[in-house]
């Protein structure tokens, strides 16, 4: 039997031409932020040239995602990874402005037009 | 706590759990007729509660007692009734945690980018009122209320 705690969302990493997008899955609050955390730091240890975070498969976002988030940006800037956003659900574009977020992000409709910008 | 909620849960300090309790909230939100943006941001309210009650008040340690009551403002629609006597959902979010001056929970500033600290400012956000409080003897109590607005024309009112 699998490990409840471990269960539910995934978050997978590829590298493409010109940096890594990485693809959450599932719902991202308390339970899930840390991993994400995790997976957003060890592929800016490797300092791409830009990262991705394609938000398609996410249906909804607490503030610890957002958190999360805005700390890998943080961490993006310093150390000169261009970090982009892309492919939003409602829901999730809407905690985004409720926290006068989204013009802090870079916000594409899809991975590619993120890739390319 | 004076009115008797129609609905009562206990669950664990234990991050596992919010998406349980942020369905169960916005499915009986719907059955009240609420909107599905509404239903959404209950959702939302609750969860950031909970983590807040579970990061700041538990120290994240799993295993401390949240109570979660739901009292339906105005009361609830008979079966078969064609009235909804419901004006709003109010939820109340109790724990045992250290009580704290409820005149010092604030949102931070917003133009301070920085991660964290948005949970209270999301909970204002999108709840009509909010009240913290203490507790008689120990922990802390929030008191949410969300009143409903009749959905506009086109938006299905039918209980899911």
């Amino acid at each position: 039997m699998a490990n409840p705690g471990e269960a539910g969302p995934t978050i997978r990493t590829e590298r493409v031409e010109g940096g890594v997008v990485v693809r959450p899955s599932g719902d991202v609050d308390l339970n899930v932020s840390p991993s994400l955390r995790q997976a957003l730091k060890q592929v800016l240890q490797g300092r791409p040239e830009r990262l991705v975070v394609d938000l398609s498969g996410v249906p909804y976002m607490d503030s610890s995602g957002v958190a999360t988030l805005v700390e890998a940006m943080q961490i993006a800037r310093k150390s000169g990874t261009r970090m982009a956003l892309c492919s939003l659900q409602e829901r999730v574009r809407s905690i985004f402005e409720i926290a006068r977020l989204e013009t802090v992000f870079a916000i594409y409709a899809t991975p590619e037009e993120a890739l390319r910008a | 706590m004076t009115e008797r909620p129609e609905i009562r849960i206990e669950m664990r300090s234990n991050p596992l759990y919010l998406s349980g309790a942020r369905e169960m909230v916005a499915a009986v939100a719907r059955r009240l007729l609420f909107t599905d943006e509404a239903c959404g941001q209950i959702a939302l309210a609750v969860d950031e509660a909970l983590c807040n009650v579970i990061r700041h008040g538990y120290g994240r340690e799993a295993d401390h007692p949240i109570w979660i009551s739901l009292i339906p403002v105005g009361g609830v629609a008979k079966p078969g009734a064609s009235e909804n006597p419901t004006q709003a959902l109010k939820i109340v979010i109790e724990d045992e945690a250290r009580q704290v001056d409820p005149a010092t929970i604030r949102s931070r500033k917003l133009e301070d980018v920085r991660p964290g600290g948005l949970g209270v400012h999301i909970i204002r956000a999108v709840m009509d009122e909010v009240t913290y409080e203490r507790r008689e003897g120990r922990g802390m109590r929030l008191i949410m209320i969300k009143k409903r607005v009749e959905p506009e024309e086109g938006h299905s009112g039918e209980p899911r």
